[in-house]
C-alpha cells in the first residue's frame, strides 16, 4: 500500500494523545487510591490540553486524506457495518471527553458523586475519566479494525494490528507523561518512566510478532487465482494504461527496495531501544531534556513504523498491475 | 432475485480494447459527469476508467499463449466495498445486485478500494470520488432505446461477442447457460466474494478431419467427374450441400 501522511500523522497523533490521557488518568486513580501522592489542577489541566492537540491535529492530518472534506460529517453514518464510521463517531467524543475531563480539573469541581472518603475531594473527574478512558480504549480498537478487518491484507488481517496500535500509542503517551511531569509533578516521573518502558517493551515483543508473522506470510491469492489460470507460469505483458493509473499509485509503495528494507530497522531502534536508554538516563540523571528526546525520537519511530505498516501490506490487485504496457 | 452480470469469454476475447474505449465514450458522457484524463497527449498519460483489458502471456516462449483478460468491476454478491464504506456512498442495488457509488455521498476516502481484492475502484483525480463499473445502468432501463440496445455499452461494442450480458441467477439466461455448460469461473475465489462476473476459460480448438472429408467418399476414382448418372432414389450428400 501506499502509504498516506494524513493517515500516517493521523494515527500517531491520535496515539500519542490517547496515551497521554491514559496516563494522566492512571496517575490520578492511584493517587485516589493512595498509592501516588495527589497533583494540582494545573498537571492535569495542562496535561488534558496537550492530550486535546494532539488529538486535534490528528483529526486535522485525516482531513487531508479526503476527496472531500466538507462531506467528512456523512462518515458518521454506517458504524453498524464500517470500523471506519465508528472511528469518525468515537474520535470526536475522546477528544471533547479530554476537554471535559481538563477543563473540570481547571475550574476544580469537586463534585461527590458516589460520596467515596479519600485523600482526594470528590469524584466527578474520576467518574468523567473513567468514561474517556472507556473511549479512549475503543478508539484504539476502531483504529486497529479498520485495517485488521481486511481480510485479503493478510500482513494487517491478525489481531496483532489491534494490539500494536493500543500498545505503540500508549508507549508514546506515557514516555511523553513522563517527560511532562518532570515540570508539574516530580514525583510520578519514576512512576511514568517504569510504566513507559513497561509499554514500549510489551510493544517491542508484539511489534516484533507481528514482524515475524509477516514474514512467514503466505499469500493465498495469486497470478492463478487472480485470473483464473491454472498455470505455473503465468506473466503480466500489459496492464491496459501506459502511464500508471490510480491502481498503480495507491497500492504500491513506490520506494526503493533499500529504502523499504532499512526503515524496518530504523523504526525498530528509534521506537524501542533509544527511547528505552534515553528514559532510563533522563529519570537516573533528572534530565527533562533526555525524557524529551524519548517521546521525539520515539514519535519520529513511530512515523516510520507506520509508514513501513501500510508499505509492507500487500494488496492482492497489486496481481494484476505488474507490468506497465 | 436478479443479479446482473457480465460473462467474459477469454477464448473469443482479441484484446483489441473496443470495450474500453466504448465503456469511456458512454460514461463519460453520463450526467453522472466525465471521468478525468490527465495528460492526455503528454508524458505519463492517465485517467479514469471502469473497464481495462490486460494481457498474460501464459507458458514459457515459445509453448505459450497470450491471454486477453478485461476486468472492470465484478458486482460481487458479497461485496467487501459495501459495508466498509463510512458513508453508505458504496452500496448494492436490491433489485438488480448492480454495486454503485453515490457521487454525491463520496468522501473520497478510498477505503472502499483498499476493501477490493480486485482493484475494480479508481479515484477520480478530478471529481475525487470512487468510480466504478455501473454495468451502464443508466442505458439498460433506458426506455427509449430500443431493446436490443439496452445493454452495457462495453457487450454491443464487442466485434467478438466475447461479452455476454444477463442475469445470472435466473438458470435458463444466456449468462447462466454459458458459465454451466463452459466451464464459467469467478476470480479469487478464496476470499468468498462471490463476484457476480464470470469468465470462460480457454479452449482447445481442434478440429478432427477424417479421411473421407479430404477424399470425397463418393469419387472412389479421385478425381472429379460428372456425376455418374443412375437410378439415385434418395439424394446424395452432394445434393444438399454446395461443395
Amino acid at each position: 500500500m501506499h502509504p498516506a501522511f494524513s493517515v500516517v500523522f493521523l494515527t500517531t497523533l491520535i496515539g500519542a494523545g490517547q496515551g497521554l490521557f491514559l496516563a494522566l488518568y492512571t496517575g490520578e486513580s492511584y493517587s485516589v487510591l493512595n498509592l501516588l501522592p495527589p497533583q494540582n489542577s494545573l498537571f492535569y489541566t495542562i496535561g488534558s490540553l496537550v492530550a486535546f492537540v494532539l488529538l486535534v491535529t490528528g483529526l486535522l492530518a485525516s482531513f487531508f486524506h479526503l476527496g472531500h472534506p466538507e462531506r467528512a460529517w456523512r462518515a458518521a453514518a454506517r458504524w453498524r457495518t464500517s470500523w471506519l464510521s465508528r472511528e469518525v463517531i468515537v474520535l470526536p467524543i475522546v477528544i471533547g471527553g479530554v476537554f471535559v475531563y481538563g477543563v473540570l480539573h481547571h475550574l476544580g469541581w469537586e463534585l461527590s458523586l458516589f460520596g467515596i472518603q479519600t485523600n482526594v475531594r470528590g469524584d466527578l473527574t474520576l467518574v468523567v475519566g473513567a468514561f474517556v478512558a472507556l473511549a479512549t480504549f475503543a478508539l484504539f480498537l476502531c483504529t486497529g479494525m479498520i485495517y485488521a478487518c481486511i481480510k485479503f491484507i493478510q500482513e494487517w488481517h491478525s489481531s496483532l494490528t489491534v494490539i500494536n496500535y493500543l500498545l505503540l500509542g500508549t508507549a508514546s503517551g506515557f514516555v511523553l507523561a513522563t517527560a511532562f511531569s518532570t515540570y508539574g509533578a516530580p514525583d510520578l516521573v519514576n512512576f511514568y518512566g517504569v510504566w513507559a518502558m513497561i509499554i514500549t517493551v510489551s510493544a517491542l515483543a508484539t511489534r516484533a510478532a507481528s514482524l515475524i508473522r509477516n514474514a512467514h506470510l503466505k499469500q493465498r491469492s495469486s497470478m492463478r487465482t487472480a485470473i483464473g489460470v491454472r498455470h505455473s507460469h503465468i506473466s503480466q505483458r500489459s496492464m491496459g494504461a501506459m502511464g500508471g493509473s490510480f491502481n498503480t499509485r495507491e497500492f504500491f509503495h513506490g520506494a526503493p527496495m533499500w529504502l523499504f528494507r532499512s526503515i524496518k530497522w530504523v523504526f525498530l531502534v528509534l521506537v524501542f531501544p533509544v527511547p528505552l536508554l534515553l528514559l532510563y538516563s533522563g529519570m537516573s540523571s533528572h534530565s527533562p531534556v533526555l525524557l524529551y528526546s524519548a517521546f521525539v525520537i520515539q514519535y519520529i519511530g513511530l512515523l516510520a513504523e507506520r509508514w513501513f505498516f501500510f508499505a509492507q501490506a500487500n494488496h492482492p490487485q497489486n496481481l494484476y498491475y505488474q507490468t506497465i504496457g | 432475485m436478479t443479479q446482473l452480470a457480465l460473462v467474459i469469454d477469454l477464448n473469443v476475447c482479441v484484446g483489441c480494447h473496443a470495450c474500453v474505449t466504448s465503456c469511456k465514450e458512454w460514461n463519460t458522457s453520463g450526467e453522472a459527469g466525465f471521468m478525468v484524463d490527465q495528460n492526455p497527449y503528454g508524458e505519463d498519460p492517465t485517467g479514469t476508467f471502469f473497464n481495462r483489458v490486460q494481457t498474460y502471456e501464459v507458458g514459457d516462449y515459445p509453448h505459450s499463449e497470450t491471454l486477453h483478460f478485461p476486468k472492470s468491476c465484478l458486482h460481487c454478491e458479497d461485496p467487501p466495498c459495501v459495508p466498509v464504506c463510512p458513508t453508505g456512498a458504496s452500496y448494492k442495488r436490491e433489485e438488480d445486485g448492480i454495486v454503485l457509488v453515490d457521487y454525491d455521498k463520496c468522501i473520497g476516502c478510498k477505503y472502499c478500494s483498499w476493501a477490493c481484492p480486485y482493484g475494480a475502484r479508481e479515484l477520480d483525480e478530478k471529481q475525487k470520488v470512487m468510480k466504478k463499473c455501473t454495468l451502464c445502468v443508466d442505458r439498460i432501463y433506458d426506455m427509449s432505446l430500443p431493446e436490443s440496445e439496452r445493454k452495457p455499452a462495453c457487450v454491443r461494442a464487442c466485434p467478438t461477442s466475447a461479452r455476454l450480458f444477463g442475469d445470472v441467477h435466473d438458470p435458463e439466461s444466456e449468462v447462466s447457460i454459458a458459465i454451466r455448460e463452459e466451464g464459467g469461473y469467478q476470480l479469487q475465489p478464496e476470499w468468498g466474494t462471490q463476484p457476480a462476473n464470470h469468465y470462460l476459460p480457454r479452449r482447445k480448438m481442434r478440429i478432427t478431419i477424417h479421411e473421407d472429408e479430404l477424399e470425397r467418399s463418393d469419387n472412389p476414382l479421385k478425381k472429379e467427374t460428372d456425376r455418374p448418372e443412375g437410378p439415385v432414389q434418395a439424394p446424395t450428400l452432394d445434393d444438399v450441400t454446395s461443395w
